[in-house]
């Protein structure tokens, strides 16, 4: 029996198990349901529980085992002038072995001792197959009879099985954050690894950015030049100037819709406005760089100014577009979230609209105003695509906005794409310049989030 | 906001000047009758409102009400929780404005002027009819800039001086300045909900409006702040107009001339305070001051 018939069997099992206990549970009550300590259906999971969980997870872990015992067993059977190779050719062959087994293709003419192994492999592998589906299905009845025993009045099924629901939630949030926390921990490790070979100074410090590493010894060519900084001003430069483009205009435009907008016009233009979020990044890209960028490009030429075709105004343009929604989506949310009575208070005053708006509304609604727009400047640091399309790739040191730059997650992709070195500083300056792009967010969102949460207090 | 204006409305009027009722005839008026009983009208009015309706979509909330608010005196409101009271304030400064779906219809004037025309300014409707709201609601500024706001927007004050000056004896009328004198600059929301409620209270009298209306202004508050508004609200009367809404029977005694007492939507009657209590015409008056309501 195959693993994936075995766990279907196993799901069918406890399934019958859960109709085993409600039947026992009733039974037991002998029709008076209220003498049972829990509903029927409580019986029903905590029976189906014992019948599925400890067989599943003997399942799992038994197939993880399985995928490292079977090759060991069958290297040890191997004939000696097989085995006694560097351990990278092992691997080689116990890939060979594996792939034979799995019926793929196999590098080379297949060697008599290989197939011999991978006969003996799937034979192991055949033996293990069948002792799980015994062990699994024991197991199940097992778990099952037990519980469907233990079913009396008293039995508190409704705590047990509730206390088993809450294990799966830690379990999932656990996978979450362990997940982050990996993803964290493996860039952290790769960007110490080059800063083994760059100084940290240098990236954090350093006004020169090219990448350029001899890959051979003898190759004419840079060294390589690693200063974080041309990058991280291109960031601020094109998030400054998406962010002069999505305040104001998100913040009126939230300010519109929720104070003078009536309600048709507000439930037509908001969704609009929210699909503006979800375009492509990649569609804003092309557009930054066909349409925006020759634009500027030509009405910058004809004010007799230089600008070059790529641009840091045409990307922050482009990306302060993309980003109106997230300013003005949230914007009218909190604007909202002030309550009526405030604005009945300022105009039972006497005060206009918009002295009430300017007033009272806006300065009651600005610490969550602030959390949305912190929240979209951490969009606009880690946006990609509009940049890479649109702002250029030379690490120039500038504030001026008709000039190319590039930006750290530009600079990311190029460094990874294409046929790389793994372990070479130019690929693991990568690493080095998310983890400083990481924290940088990271700070933002836990400013964002802390003033969010400051302003929910306010009228509760 | 659709106004109808009734040129007849006048005359349409049910309870129009009503002949003393005697005691005998009290008893012959049906608890199921809703023509208002008593003296609707005064002979010189600061406000007149005929025939006053109002919807909240579908829902009518207040039924054909008409009556007079008299110059410099107090007219109490009473009735049953949801019987329409803050509705029907609500009207006389145009706050129903603001309520999505809320429609008002009949014909209110002050002064003679129609404030439902559609020329009118509401605004400065609003800076002359003051409005204390049945739930405080400060602004989240200092205690400060919620009693300065009002002299702000409308340039009361000119300088500093003058807006010191107007901030305390607001809130010394108010009842509230021993209590917030040392922290003025901290956030009104941060009082409790008496002191909000009296912030709110010094906040509409700092703009000096010619008509007060208060809705529950004293549900927060304990006897000696209570008797502090009152004091208030005898004072605003020597020069202003003041309707005010209490779920407090003695306090509508204490305070008003004229009592008006709504049930469901309906005025069912209105006359001097002191008849009112003593001698209510209405069986369902009765029911409702002797405690009888369900
Ligand atoms: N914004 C609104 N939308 C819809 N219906 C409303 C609204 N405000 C009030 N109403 C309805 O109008 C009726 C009168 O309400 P109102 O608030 O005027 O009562 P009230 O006499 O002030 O009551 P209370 O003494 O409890 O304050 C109620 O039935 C209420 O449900
Ligand atoms: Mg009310």
């Amino acid at each position: 029996m195959s693993p994936t018939t075995l766990i279907l069997t196993l799901a069918a099992l406890s399934l019958f198990g859960f109709w085993l206990g409600r039947q026992r549970s009733i039974v037991v009550a002998r029709g008076k349901l209220k003498d049972l300590h829990s509903l029927p259906v409580y019986y029903g999971y905590y029976t189906a529980l014992w019948c599925g969980i400890p067989a599943f997870l003997i399942w799992c872990l038994w197939l993880a085992l399985e995928t490292v015992i079977i090759p060991d067993l069958v290297v040890a059977a191997l004939p000696s002038k097989l085995r006694d190779v560097s351990p990278d050719h092992l691997t080689l062959i116990v890939n060979d072995i594996k792939n034979l087994v799995t019926g793929n293709i196999v590098s080379s003419n297949v060697d008599p001792a290989i197939q011999v192994a991978a006969d003996h492999y799937q034979h192991l592998l055949n033996i293990s197959h069948m002792a799980l589906a015994v062990v699994v299905l024991t197991l199940a009845i097992a778990g099952a009879v037990l519980a469907w025993k233990s079913i009396k009045l008293t039995r508190r099924a409704r705590n047990a099985v509730e206390g088993t629901v809450k294990v799966f939630l830690v379990a999932s949030s656990t996978i979450a954050i362990f997940t982050t926390v990996g993803i964290v921990l493996s860039v952290l490790f790769e960007s110490m690894r080059f800063f083994d070979s760059v100084p940290i100074t240098n990236f954090i410090f350093g006004l020169d950015w090219s990448p350029q590493m001899a890959i051979r010894e003898d190759q004419v060519g840079s060294s390589g030049a690693f200063g974080a900084v041309p990058l991280f001003a291109g960031t601020l430069l094109i998030s400054f100037i998406a962010m002069l483009v999505a305040v104001p205009v998100g913040l009126m435009s939230a300010i519109y819709l929720s104070e003078y907008a009536g309600p048709k016009l507000r439930a037509m233009a908001k969704p609009i406005l929210e699909i503006l979020a979800g375009i492509p990044t990649v569609v804003y890209g092309f557009f930054a760089a066909l349409t925006v960028a020759p634009f500027i490009r030509n009405s910058g030429g004809l004010l007799g100014l230089d600008v070059s075709s790529e641009s840091a105004l045409a990307a922050g343009l482009v990306m302060g577009i993309m980003i109106i929604p997230f300013v003005s989506s949230l914007s009218d949310d909190v604007i909202n979230a002030v309550p009526q009575s405030m604005r009945d208070g300022s105009y039972g005053l006497g005060a206009t609209k918009s002295e009430t708006i300017r007033l009272v509304i806006i300065p009651a609604a600005l610490p969550g105003i602030v959390g949305g727009v912190l929240l979209a400047i951490s969009r606009a640091i880690g946006e990609t695509m509009i940049v890479v399309m649109a702002a250029g790739l030379s690490a120039n040191l500038t504030a001026n906005p008709l000039q190319a730059v590039t930006t750290v997650t530009v600079q990311i992709v190029t460094l990874l794409v294409g046929d790389q070195e793994f372990d070479s500083p130019k690929t693991l300056a990568a690493f080095a310049l998310g983890l400083m792009l990481f924290i940088t967010t990271l700070v933002l969102n836990v400013i964002a989030l802390h003033v969010v949460r400051k302003y929910r207090e306010q009228y509760e | 906001m659709d106004t109808i204006i009734e040129s007849s409305s006048v005359g349409l009027i049910k309870p129009g000047v009503i002949e003393p009722i005697k005691v005998e005839v009290q008893n012959t008026i049906s608890r199921d009758d809703r023509t208002t009983v008593g003296e609707a009208f005064v002979d010189d009015p600061r406000m007149t409102l005929r025939n006053v309706n109002v919807f909240y979509g579908a829902e009518q909330a207040i039924m054909d009400v008409s009556l007079d608010i008299g110059k410099r005196q107090v007219v109490a409101m009473i009735g049953p929780s949801g019987c329409g009271k803050s509705t029907f304030l609500r009207c006389i400064n145009r706050m129903n404005d603001t309520i999505d779906g809320c429609r008002v219809t009949g014909d209110i004037k002050l002064d003679g002027e129609d404030i439902y025309h559609p020329d009118l300014d509401v605004v400065s409707l609003r800076s002359r009819i003051g409005m204390v709201f049945q739930k405080p609601n400060p602004f989240p500024k200092s205690i400060y800039d919620n009693v300065a706001y009002g002299p702000r927007i409308h340039g009361i004050a000119t300088n500093k001086t003058d807006m010191d000056e107007i901030v305390v004896t607001s809130l010394t009328k108010a009842g509230l300045w021993n209590e917030v004198k040392d922290r003025l600059d901290q956030p009104g929301t941060g009082l409790s909900g008496g002191q909000q409620q009296r912030l709110c209270i010094a906040r509409a009298i700092a703009v000096n409006p010619e008509i007060v209306l208060m809705d529950e202004p004293c549900s927060a508050l304990d006897p000696i702040a209570t008797a502090k508004i009152e004091e208030l609200i005898d004072e605003l009367r020597e020069q202003y107009t003041i309707a005010i809404v209490t779920h407090s029977m003695q306090q509508a005694a204490r305070v008003s001339q004229r009592t008006a007492y709504f049930h469901l939507g309906d005025l069912i009657e209105i006359g001097d305070t002191d008849q009112i209590f003593t001698n209510p015409r209405h069986p369902l008056t009765e029911d409702y001051i002797t405690g009888r309501f369900g």
